[in-house]
């Protein structure tokens, strides 16, 4: 419909843009006048979902450009948060080392670094983990290939879970069960001496979320445009070669191990930066957090949104990650309180969303924003399928 | 017999590529047999054959696509049968697969840039997708379109012409005529003979034994794996079992 205006392209491409960017970075100034309804997005729901765009954004490089199925991608979160707790925390506590951290005194007992170090910190120890998991699936393919990922994506939270004794040698790497808890805040401890309304530690503002959200905002813009960088160079055209055909990218001289690892260091890197940013946020990395059903959500995230749109997967990140945190629950109860039910929704949760993934399927099996060269293939397709019904009919 | 009619190629000059003993794998059938052959520089060979005879095999045994399990390929002097694809693109093998295999949703100038993957001078590179387009100016009227939708003829030039965007010494080339009408073979092949007179040396593996010996000046005879015969591409066209065989002349 917007196509029929006379609007110059230009003009079109910027006006969406234009609104949605005002509107999500200044949401924590006008949220609260947009009345008292529980469907209203909290801040603390507006942070989870920067995260999981970032993560979802990460999981499209594997899936949505390189075609690689991976249903293990919450280890990458797994493993960012686990890098927060180790090097924020009082986990290690024979050593005593304070870098830059905020809220810590100079002695502390533990491992102190400062967050904005460990951010790039676990996105590169996630990536390492994202070569280890390339190297031995280089071979597979499809089917094989997602095993391999899923198995991986339940190794780490049960190495996590098993971790408090470490091959019985009494070394505590992760805390066990009880997980690494608290984490070290976030705040700006140097810049705060020179742009005062910068705050010296989040935990000490009158509202934490706000801050939280806005460096959370930082890291989709970071990685939607370093995810959007990625697709246009030489290594996104490989993987769109990767993934249109294996064994013609090979003939024409992709080295396809490379650029496999590539396409899983690079997923995984964002997904060790969320992780790491969620696990601050939260104040801790607990195994339980890091469920299978976090990788499966992450992916219907991507499928939903259109494979490979950056775009599209940012927004069927916000709409699916909004619905886990809150939208599901507020919808359950306005439904209990106007018709007088008593439906705990959230218990529907996964039925919920694999029954949208179904009827995604169905009718719009594309995403929500597809992308270009995925549009097309659905096209093409559907022309298929309308030339065999001429030929029935 | 005359002196001048060696079927086997001399030493000079220097042979380009190398088979000696070749043999290839699928799992436990082994697909090609202690294969020997050899391509001079600047010669158009065919190979030829049936279904299953171990044309393709042979291809992608020297693509490094899969790798031989025993015997030693030679490219320029140098041994490439451990060699990757990528490296192997490089050193100046090219490949126009069986069955074309374009990337069926990038445009036809996208898959002639994926043809030149290895290759960063840009100048070169669009030289080349401009020659591309002389040599094939329906191409050049598609440069836009997807390549899934092109039509088979046009597929096969798009196919080959992504071949030598690598800029390639050495051609390989995998049943170029397959579903194609005659009239469209006879032009494809007529441009792969320019291709040849242009200094890329061509090793054409066909089933139309008819056309690839009119344009060849070697060839070589495959029976499940083997070379059966192997002798100029005149006296093969002439020779009796040939004939019978794959000629469908008796």
């Amino acid at each position: 419909m917007i196509d029929k205006l006379p609007i110059p392209r230009w003009a079109r491409r910027a006006i969406i843009p234009i609104i949605i960017v005002p509107l999500v970075v200044l949401y924590p100034e006008y949220y609260t006048s947009l009345g008292t309804s529980q469907l209203i997005p909290t801040l603390s729901t507006a942070v989870t979902m920067t995260v999981f765009v970032c993560m979802a954004v990460g999981l499209n490089m594997v899936v949505g450009y390189a075609g690689l199925l991976d249903l293990g991608y919450v280890a990458f979160y797994a493993i960012g948060s686990y890098v927060a707790g180790w090097f924020a925390s009082t986990q290690f506590a024979s050593h005593s080392i304070v870098f830059g951290a905020v809220g810590v005194q100079s002695h502390a007992i533990g491992i102190h670094i400062s967050i904005w170090l460990l951010l790039p910190v676990a996105a590169a120890m996630a990536a390492a983990a994202g070569v280890v998991i390339g190297l031995p699936t280089l071979r597979l393919r499809g089917d094989y290939l997602a095993l391999v990922t899923l198995g991986f994506g339940e190794i780490i939270p049960q190495v996590v879970r098993n971790g408090d004794n470490m091959f019985g040698t009494g070394f505590n790497l992760t805390n066990g069960v009880a997980g690494i808890t608290p984490i070290d805040p976030m705040g700006f401890r140097y810049l705060h001496g020179i742009l005062p309304f910068l705050p010296d530690n989040f935990l000490l503002t009158p509202n934490l979320d706000v801050w939280f959200y806005r460096v959370g905002l930082l890291l989709v813009a970071i990685t939607v445009f370093c995810s959007i960088r990625l697709r246009d160079s030489r290594l996104g055209r490989a993987w769109v070669a990767l993934r249109e055909d294996e064994i013609a990218a090979a003939a024409m001289g992709v080295p396809l191990m490379q650029v496999k690892t590539w396409a899983y260091a690079s997923g995984a890197f964002f997904g060790g930066a969320a992780g790491c940013f969620y696990g601050v946020y939260q104040g801790g990395a607990i195994p339980d957090n890091f469920k299978l059903y976090i990788s499966t959500l992450l992916l219907a995230m991507v499928i939903l949104g259109g494979m490979g749109n950056v775009w599209g997967v940012c927004l069927g990140a916000a709409v699916l990650s909004y619905l886990n945190q809150q939208g599901l629950g507020a919808i359950g109860n306005t439904i209990n309180s106007n018709f007088g039910t008593n439906i705990e929704i959230t218990k529907y949760e996964a039925g919920l969303f694999g029954l949208l993934i179904v009827l995604m399927m169905l009718f719009r099996p594309q995403g929500l924003i597809p992308s270009s060269r995925r549009k097309a293939e659905f096209d093409v397709v559907k022309e298929e399928h309308e030339a065999a019904g001429v030929v029935v009919g | 017999m005359s002196a001048e009619a060696p079927p086997a190629p001399t030493a000079n000059p220097p042979a380009l590529l190398e088979l000696d003993k070749v043999r290839t794998f699928y799992g436990r059938i082994e697909a090609v047999k202690g294969l020997s052959i050899t391509v001079n520089e600047g010669e158009i060979v065919t190979l030829i054959g049936a279904n299953g005879a171990g044309k393709s095999t042979t291809l992608r045994s020297i693509q490094g696509l899969t790798k031989p399990k025993a015997g030693t390929i030679r490219f320029a002097g140098k041994e490439i049968q451990n060699a990757p694809p990528h490296q192997i693109v490089q050193m100046g093998i090219a490949h126009s697969p069986e069955g074309r295999r374009l990337f069926p949703r990038m445009s036809v100038r996208e898959n002639l840039e994926m043809g030149a993957f290895n290759r960063s001078d840009r100048e070169g590179i669009e030289q080349d997708t401009e020659h591309v387009y002389s040599l094939f100016p329906r191409l050049s009227e598609r440069r836009g379109q997807q390549a899934g939708t092109l039509s088979g003829g046009e597929q096969q030039m798009c196919s080959i012409g992504r071949a030598l965007m690598s800029r390639p010494k050495l051609l390989l080339l995998d049943e170029p005529s397959m579903g194609l009408a005659p009239i469209l073979v006879d032009k494809i092949f007529e441009i792969i003979q320019e291709i040849n007179r242009e200094g890329t040396t061509i090793l054409l593996v066909e089933q139309n034994a008819l056309i690839a010996l009119g344009i060849a000046s070697r060839g070589y005879v495959l029976e499940t794996g083997r070379v059966t015969l192997s002798d100029r591409a005149e006296a093969l066209a002439t020779n009796d079992e040939v004939r019978k065989a794959y000629l469908g002349i008796s």
